[in-house]
């Protein structure tokens, strides 16, 4: 087995030195009843060919499609060099920096991540990364309860991502936060409910979303105020990507920005590994969980980078924690900081352009057919929801048969459609043309 | 130097450089500028690098200098299980037939995906001698919150709601009880033995009709087997308690015995530790989380299911825990440790844990007269010395750690477990040669004779590294975390 | 060996309250701050904020550890050592003289049930 280097004489010579006679005895004391004596009913061996053949096999049993389906995993193009900068084993096979000099690699691109994600969303600082955006947005209503002290009452707007809320309301569940959900008018926000929610003056935080689920750009004029004046804290969960143009949850006046980074360049693979983000105020920095890299110097001065303010995390800090995350999603945050490195703030305008022109052009000629309409009269960006007077099943079916993702499907009427920079024109027209002939 | 670069990426910007291209707009007419009111848009200008793509490579090619991996050299790393991670995996992880799925699509439009993520699950229910597997927690941590998750949600699907307190180990690491307070669930520490298993005296009177379960690892962090744990899992279900396996150890007895068996109901298992895909400077990972016969039900959402006729479906279940991620955890680690699996096949897994305990007996063994050990026996796959066994040196636990950077070797896991105040934790895992053991123990032994011959040397430590030791404190002090508040 | 103000009163968590009138001004002990190191955040609570004896009302950081403040008497936060926000290494240089908080007793006979000077002494063997 090409993974394991032992020959025969070595296995006898360490077992002498370890003062043993066989193998078995490196088990001795375990009781007999719960030694495992049969064969793993598992394949047998591959071979990399066989490996090779069996994925091929696998993969074919996938559809390829073009894709317009977005609801927070959006099909961006990822550039080439990303892929062998993230596998080169130095990045890839090390641990979190717990050896910070000889982790310098690690520890300073992720001071390169925080950096540029707090440019993003205005926010002052960020932690090292978590796993997605939802369960960053979990631990967004965690730092709340945990700020506010005595408060274990947490808003929650409809608009927000349904994924998202649900990863949300468990987390809740069974830490005991009380979740209440902000209803939803005309596909945003409700901000008399808000208000109305907040008057009890029992509320931690207020978690809203930035383009909302239905591809909608909110307009919080106020929000902040609104929460700061009841003490409740104001959470952001926002697609970093359209950060680029939008208005920063920093300046809607947020306390908390959240989200998946997914939209930067990463491949969809299925839901995963994506890299959730997580920032906040310069006030909350001790409430924020997971590893943060901070710059220091060594002893003879030279800059350097270090894993810091660790005595807030779950290790220290036991049952006493807020948070129980461990290590971040460090290689994906590799990979987003050398996506944002490339793209640079003209890059990601660019791409936002891009996205919105074809959306914008999509949402046109959907319109043209005669069966979708519009089902908001909001401001989007690359995302959108139509009404269908068809069954969006049947559109969903019959896009298939072309090889095309149509969307998600998020009522019995209703369509949701993302188009990112790379979707052409043809494809557009192709999509239009298909709904037009059912 | 190469090690001596020190340019962030943000100190190559120029104004004017870019680093990316992109498709050409093929539609007039739709404009931002118009399209959203100006209250919506962004005031400021985000200050990300301006850089060529060949700026980009370099530079982190260089960061990557700078850092040491399972690949660069011996990763004895205790507790977290720093085996060879073969690019075998990675290159299936990449296949363009996987990475181009959305999560969105059709079950009919992802049959091999759904099949690769049934057989991963239906193997590690073989492994581990339980019955069905999620694999949708994203890390260890993160399966152990779901694990509790599902220990509260079957005590509260029968209406037991007074069980709100979980046992852990006074061994325990740190996460345990973390998760557990994450979880809602109030901690009882339940005290070691002096060879550091759980003392089943102690256990017994903790036993009431409020215990929701206990949490434990087996081998504990200590590398010793819980012999006892026949009698503990008797104890605990007849308090109508469940049992929590933490995956951590699970290398340790890969192969030879299985937590069903040992008579756990809920586990997590580390993919990036027991089945090698690699630990990505600290992550993606993922955390699968197992259960016995009759909890599948509470396995979070969405679940994936075949049909009657072999066809993989996705399953939201009313009983469930709940929802803990975006969709299916990591999948492209999911592929990674299937192809593990799948290279090793059923004759090669149950060689892993046997290697893996051989190589940490054979090293404990041969150091065990210039390190203070202070629990003897066979241990697992990793073991714990308390310092040197020379106690007048005032060479500490750090130092040696620091030592060994100097040596070319990252350092083990130390201070913990906290049982001891010197802990130096080590775990070579089965991938490492008898060679490449032979040499770090004659390190080790050098570094214990320098210790005592020249300290100063192993206490300013280490003196070859791109950095050597950081100021800490002043980090803590005035934290400076973004380029922003490192320029002023 | 760490030094022990007489007139105080220690708790077995390593917190001292001076008693003036109606106020205690409360912090961690020299022994305390030695154990802990490097102190580079204390979390302190707002004024007004009740505290009651055997409760924790904040917590002291140091690079590796977090150990939670412990209050030895009852009473209201009148007063925060607002100088260790910026400051936080005073505990570390004089922590008798660099309290953390003042506190309107509600009950002074709590203090009796403290450790005197000796007492403390005694208790963390030196």
């Amino acid at each position: 087995m090409k993974y394991f280097p032992h020959t025969q004489d070595d296995i006898e010579q360490m077992l002498s030195v370890a003062g043993l006679k066989s193998m078995d005895e490196l088990y001795g004391e375990i009781p007999e009843q719960l030694l495992f004596k049969r064969e793993f009913a598992l394949p047998e061996a591959m071979s990399e060919v066989e490996i090779r053949s069996f994925f091929d096999t696998l993969g074919k049993k996938n559809s390829q499609l073009v894709c317009f389906a977005g609801a927070g995993v959006e099909d961006h193009y990822s550039p080439s060099i990303i892929n062998p900068i993230i596998s080169r084993g130095e990045f890839l096979t090390a641990y979190t920096p717990y050896q910070p000099e000889i982790s310098q690699g690690t520890l300073q691109y992720i001071f390169e991540y925080q950096s540029m994600i707090c440019e993003l969303t205005g926010m002052d600082v960020t932690n090292a990364s978590m796993y997605d955006g939802c369960t960053a947005t979990a631990e967004a209503m965690m730092m709340c309860v945990a700020a506010a002290k005595k408060r274990n009452k947490v808003l929650l707007s409809a608009t927000v991502n349904p994924r998202v809320r649900a990863v949300v309301e468990t987390y809740a569940k069974y830490n005991g936060v009380v979740v209440e959900t902000v209803v939803e008018k005309d596909g945003v926000t409700d901000l008399a409910d808000l208000q109305a929610k907040l008057a009890g003056d029992d509320v931690a935080g207020v978690i809203l979303a930035q383009p909302n689920f239905y591809g909608i750009i909110e307009d919080y004029s106020g929000v902040a105020d609104m929460c700061h004046s009841k003490k409740a804290l104001m959470v952001m969960n926002a697609n970093p990507s359209a950060l680029a143009v939008l208005k920063t949850p920093a300046e809607w006046g947020a306390d908390v920005a959240c989200g998946d980074g997914q939209t930067l360049g990463i491949p969809m693979s299925y839901g995963g590994p994506y890299v959730g983000y997580l920032a906040c105020t310069n006030a909350l920095v001790r409430k924020l969980p997971g590893r943060i890299v901070g710059s220091t110097t060594d002893v003879d001065g030279k800059r350097a980078f270090v894993l810091t303010l660790q005595a807030r995390e779950q290790h220290i800090r036991r049952e006493k924690a807020n948070s129980n995350i461990c290590s971040n999603q460090s290689l994906m945050a590799l990979y987003v900081t050398i996506y944002m490195s490339l793209m640079g703030n003209k890059g990601l305008k660019e791409v936002n352009k891009l996205s919105y022109a074809g959306a914008h052009y999509l949402a046109e000629q959907l319109v043209a057919t005669g069966k979708c309409t519009m089902a908001f009269d909001k401001p989007f960006l690359n995302e959108f929801a139509v009404k269908t007077t068809v069954c969006p099943k049947q559109i969903q079916a019959a896009l298939l048969q072309k090889g095309i993702l149509g969307g998600v499907r998020i009522a019995d009427d209703m369509l949701l459609l993302c188009v990112t920079e790379q979707r052409t024109k043809a494809q557009i027209d192709m999509l239009v043309e298909t709904i037009k002939n059912i | 130097m190469i090690r001596n670069y020190d340019k962030l990426i943000f100190e190559l910007s120029k104004e004017g450089r870019v680093g990316y291209s992109l498709p050409k707009n093929e539609f007039d007419g739709y404009c931002m500028c118009s399209g959203i009111p100006a209250g919506l848009k962004r005031e400021t200008t985000p200050e990300l690098p301006e850089v060529t793509e060949f700026d980009v490579v370099r530079h982190y090619t260089n960061l990557s200098n700078k850092n040491f991996g399972v690949d660069t050299g011996f990763y004895p790393l205790g507790s977290c299980t720093m085996k060879y991670n073969p690019r075998i995996n990675e290159e299936m992880a990449s296949h363009p037939l996987f990475t181009s799925l959305h999560p969105a699509m059709p079950s009919e439009a992802v049959q091999g995906a759904l099949e690769v993520y049934y057989n991963l699950a239906e193997s590690l229910a073989e492994i581990s001698g339980l019955s069905a597997f999620t694999l949708n927690p994203y890390a260890g941590a993160h399966g152990e919150l779901t694990g509790l998750m599902i220990m509260r949600q079957y005590h509260i699907q029968r209406g037991d709601l007074k069980r709100t307190k979980v046992i852990v180990p006074d061994s325990a690491h740190g996460t345990n009880p973390a998760s557990a307070a994450v979880c809602g669930l109030e901690i009882v520490e339940v005290k070691s033995t002096a060879n550091g298993t759980v003392d089943v005296e102690d256990l017994k009177p903790l036993l009431d009709d409020t215990i929701a379960g206990i949490m434990m690892t087996n081998p504990n962090t200590l590398g010793i087997f819980e012999t006892e744990i026949p009698e503990i899992s008797r104890l605990v279900h007849e308090c109508g308690g469940l049992l929590y396996y933490d995956g951590a150890n699970l290398n340790a007895v890969l192969g030879k015995c299985r937590p069903g068996d040992m008579g756990f109901d809920i586990m997590h298992i580390n993919l990036h530790k027991t089945f090698s895909t690699p630990h990505g400077g600290g992550g993606p990972g993922d955390g699968p989380v197992g259960v016995r016969a009759g909890l599948e039900a509470y396995l979070p959402n969405p679940q994936v299911k075949k049909d009657s006729e072999g066809r993989f479906y996705l399953h939201t279940d009313d009983n469930s825990a709940g929802s803990v991620s975006n969709f299916l955890g990591n999948f492209g680690v999911i592929i990674r440790a299937y192809t593990y699996i799948l290279t090793l096949g059923r004759e090669n897994v149950k060689m892993v844990g046997p290697l893996a305990v051989l190589n940490a007996n054979y090293v404990k063994e041969s150091l065990k007269s210039e390190y203070y050990l202070p629990i003897e026996g066979v241990c697992k796959h990793e073991f714990v010395f308390d310092g040197l066994a020379d106690k007048s040196t005032g060479v500490t636990t750090l130092d040696i750690a620091k030592r060994l950077l100097d040596y070319g070797y990252h350092a083990p896991t130390i201070y913990f477990p906290l049982l001891f105040h010197q802990s130096i934790m080590i775990e070579p895992t089965e991938t490492e040669s008898k060679e490449t053991l032979d040499e770090f123990i004659a390190v080790m032994k050098k570094v214990a004779k320098e210790a005592i011959e020249n300290p100063d040397v192993v206490k300013s430590a280490p003196h070859t590294t791109p950095v050597r030791r950081l100021d800490e404190t002043t980090a803590a002090r005035f934290p400076k975390t973004t380029y922003k508040q490192m320029k002023g | 060996m760490s030094k022990i103000v007489e007139g105080l009163f220690y708790a077995e968590s390593h917190e001292y309250v001076k008693i003036e009138g109606e106020f205690g001004y409360v912090g961690i002990t020299d022994y305390a701050q030695h154990e802990l190191g490097n102190v580079v955040y204390v979390d302190m609570p707002d004024v007004d904020d009740e505290v009651e004896a055997g409760e924790d009302f904040g917590a002291v950081e140091s690079v590796k550890a977090a150990s939670d403040l412990i209050s030895p008497v009852s009473g209201t936060v009148v007063e925060v050592n607002e100088a260790l926000n910026d400051s936080p290494e005073l505990v570390n240089a004089d922590p008798y003289a660099n309290w953390i908080i003042k506190v309107q007793l509600s009950d002074a006979s709590e203090a009796q049930k403290l450790m005197d000077a000796a007492a403390y002494k005694a208790f963390i063997g030196e």
